[in-house]
């Protein structure tokens, strides 16, 4: 949509033979083709779905970047010889993309900027090697992927093909056109070669299975998944390296793709605790596997990979014990979830709930010593803690003093012993300057139940009444 | 398959050092609580390859029965420790637990006793999720003590959930426990069974709360105790310092001769009477330990 008008931003071939044009107006073409089906351009929906078409496509190479609004740019040296050569490779992606009902087309050239003119500008195909030149020069200049008025400039000048730019000397071209103009022509007539930068970052360690025919039961499915594991095992050993996240794509014929992610505390390649936390990973799937038609190809990558220590096994198995409670860790993350496995870190600060802080056990705790509690001392801080502080309604005997009865959760505690004020005041440089001072109380009512409770503000006759909250339990 | 080799001998020396330990002598047997008539009448403590089981007395209790359930996990861990590793307490605990009755507070745990990086904190949002940790985690013989605290009285803590646990915790040697808040009793395997109060503390200087005091009752015992103990009810404190439970009355006398001497502070001298008192329920206990 422009301005007012509602205006065609795509049409199928069938249009195209009708004659309707990019930017026409809806009116317009309704006046020539009365039984038009318009629908209303979402242009997030055909983002999504390239992308969605882009990870079908990791199936080929891990380099898959978006050529927004409408292409997909594959890195495949080096991926080719899987597929039976390029011919091979541009037949089996012809035929994935048609099952999944695309119209598309497709070349494959030496260079990125190569490989889109011709498929977007030429015949499409395979570029044979060092032919980029012969091949592609006789292009229109609208290749050069230029604006509109650039194209119309040089379409006055008589310059057509990309041959006729060619020709000239490149010096005058980027003086008049400036310079991109001419690093575009030397890319797509592979003078000079550019990397694609992909979607997802090229792992460092990937195995994979292609399968001629798809297929869904879970039996074999898994037995799959053990053969990568151990290959994948085998290949950081060589590497003398350990995965610390591992993801493994399952490829529906259909298109889709699943990813599970496996991550683990330390370094790892041992296939056996590996496997296991696949399983567990499968079996707390929110939506289980839905194989659909079957899979017919299963790629397990290894993204983060770090040096891998071998272990010393002393006899005395206190090695062996880390290593449990590690791999405990690992299965317990996978099941839960990163933030719910945690371990607690000491911040040094006075504040009674920034004092601690819980970490995911995934990661390395860093080193924080804990206060050494005053001997003899009952603790100073709750068991419990209650985050937001419960109000509750307090009775104090002197206006400074520790409350006499309290009520919390409909109940009355009546206070035996009580010991305070401790005051904290808010930490301003967080909180704000208008955070009120805080002054705690331990006490313990009749029952001997212990509580921590603070009261903000002062019994003043100027102010509002002091509030009182119950901030935690004591054992 | 030379390709295996590399891997061989490492694999095998890891399965001689897992063996060791399990076979390890301190896998099994007891641990004391500390106070020495408790663990008289349990024949010196609780199994410590076995489930227990901590009931809270009222809904009020929870905190109290929650400090005793991570005392007897810090005993379980420590006599385990007989080369002196600290080795982590698992900690389960269900999200409706936060909810209620506040989450657990690090420092909180540090004043207790548990040094907070010791411990490793799973939250689940189900009782399926407590439980399936629990096994998990009771099934690692490398961790000191694990603590399950679902919420309430899901159905998957039956009898054979309780089973399944009791066998893992025999299997490897850890002592774990079942913390049940607002739960009524039900038949399980436990090893053990007990009811913790919060108990009146002796007070401080200035009439401040005291040690952390709890008033225990064991309500079953597999295998018999020595004497009638399930009407029993001991009152005991948790000691931070030396990392065990004493018992009230002891401790009381104790600390009015000898104990006392060494403290800065004069300490109030409140008998265990006096407090009973202030408890109001059952004035006239005594005890002579």
């Amino acid at each position: 949509m422009q301005g007012s008008a509602l205006r065609l931003v795509d049409f199928d071939r069938c249009a195209v033979e009708l004659g309707l044009t990019r930017g026409m107006t809806l009116a317009d073409a309704r006046a020539r083709i009365p039984h038009l089906v318009a629908l209303e351009a979402e242009p997030q929906a055909d983002c999504e779905f390239l992308e969605a078409v882009a990870a079908f496509c990791d199936r080929f190479t891990p380099l898959v970047a978006l050529d927004e609004p409408h292409g997909l740019m594959l890195d495949v040296t080096g991926c080719a010889h899987l597929f039976g050569g390029e011919a091979g490779l541009g037949a089996l992606a012809a035929r994935a993309m048609r099952r999944i009902g695309l119209e598309f087309k497709a070349a494959i050239a030496g260079t990125p900027e190569a490989a889109r003119a011709y498929a977007r500008h030429g015949r499409g195909g395979i570029v044979p090697p060092g032919q980029e030149e012969a091949l592609l020069r006789l292009l229109p200049t609208a290749a050069l992927d230029a604006a509109a008025e650039t194209v119309i400039a040089l379409s006055r000048a008589g310059l057509k093909t990309l041959a006729d730019l060619v020709e000239r000397p490149s010096e005058t071209l980027s003086a008049r056109f400036g310079e991109k103009l001419t690093v575009k022509l030397r890319r797509i007539l592979g003078h000079e070669d550019r990397r694609i930068t992909p979607l997802r970052p090229p792992p460092d360690c990937v195995v994979e299975r292609h399968f001629a025919e798809p297929f869904a039961d879970a039996a074999s499915l898994e037995a799959v998944v053990v053969r990568l594991i151990g290959e994948a095992a085998r290949v950081l050993e060589a590497r003398g390296e350990g995965g610390r996240l591992f993801e493994i794509a399952f490829f529906r014929s259909d298109g889709a793709v699943r990813r599970l992610v496996i991550e683990t505390g330390r370094p790892s390649r041992d296939a056996k605790a590996l496997l296991r936390l696949y399983r567990e990973r499968i079996e707390t799937l929110a939506d289980a596997l839905d194989p659909g038609f079957g899979f017919d190809a299963i790629k397990l990558a290894v993204p983060v990979c770090e040096p891998f220590g071998m272990p010393q096994h002393s006899l005395d198995g206190r090695a062996v014990e880390e290593e449990a409670v590690a791999d405990l860790v690992d299965r317990l993350v996978t099941r839960f979830g990163r933030d719910r496995v945690l371990r607690f870190t000491a911040l040094d600060t006075h504040h009674p709930v920034r004092a601690a802080k819980a970490l995911s056990a995934a990661a390395p705790l860093p080193e924080a010593a804990w206060p050494e509690p005053e001997p003899e001392e009952p603790p100073a801080r709750p068991l419990q803690l209650f985050e937001p502080p419960q109000p509750v309604e307090a009775i104090a005997e002197v206006p400074d003093g520790p409350p006499i009865r309290f009520r919390w959760r409909r109940l009355t505690h009546d206070v035996a012993r009580a010991e305070g004020p401790e005051r904290i005041a808010p930490e301003w440089w967080r909180d704000g300057s208008d955070e009120p001072m805080r002054d705690y109380y331990r006490v313990e009512d009749v029952q001997g139940r212990r509580f921590w409770l603070y009261r903000t503000g002062f019994y003043e006759a100027d102010s509002a009444p002091p509030r009182w909250f119950l901030h935690g339990l004591f054992a | 398959m030379h390709r295996a080799a590399p891997s061989a001998l490492p694999d095998l020396r890891r399965s001689l050092a897992e063996a060791t330990l399990r076979m390890r002598p301190a896998a099994t047997g007891r641990v004391r609580l500390g106070a020495a008539e408790i663990d008289a009448a349990l024949s010196g403590g609780i199994d410590r390859a076995a489930l227990h089981e901590v009931y809270a007395a009222g809904a009020g209790d929870l905190a109290a029965a929650t400090g005793f359930a991570l005392g007897l996990a810090l005993r379980a861990a420590e006599e385990k420790a007989e080369d002196a590793v600290a080795r982590p307490i698992l900690w389960i605990r269900q999200d409706f637990v936060d909810a209620e009755t506040g989450r657990l507070h690090a420092p909180g745990l540090n004043e207790l006793g548990l040094d907070p990086a010791r411990l490793l904190l799973v939250r689940a949002r189900e009782a399926e999720g407590v439980l399936r940790a629990g096994a998990e985690g009771a099934r690692c013989p490398a961790l000191g003590a694990v603590l399950i605290e679902p919420w309430g009285e899901p159905r998957v803590f039956d009898l054979t959930a309780s089973r399944r646990l009791a066998l893992a915790a025999e299997g490897s040697g850890v002592t774990t426990l079942l913390l049940r808040v607002a739960a009524t009793e039900a038949p399980s395997a436990a090893r053990t069974r007990w009811q913790a109060r919060a108990l009146a503390s002796r007070a401080l200087e200035a009439n401040a709360p005291g040690q952390p005091a709890f008033a225990l009752r064991l309500l079953r015992h597999r295998g018999g105790v020595r004497g009638d103990v399930t009407e029993r009810e001991w009152r005991v404190e948790w000691d931070r310092d030396r990392h065990r439970f004493a018992e009230r009355s002891l401790f009381d006398r104790s600390s009015r001769t000898d104990h006392a001497a060494p403290l800065s502070r004069p300490l109030v001298p409140v008998s265990g009477d006096g407090q009973v008192a202030a408890d109001g329920q059952d004035s006239g206990f005594r005890r002579t330990g």
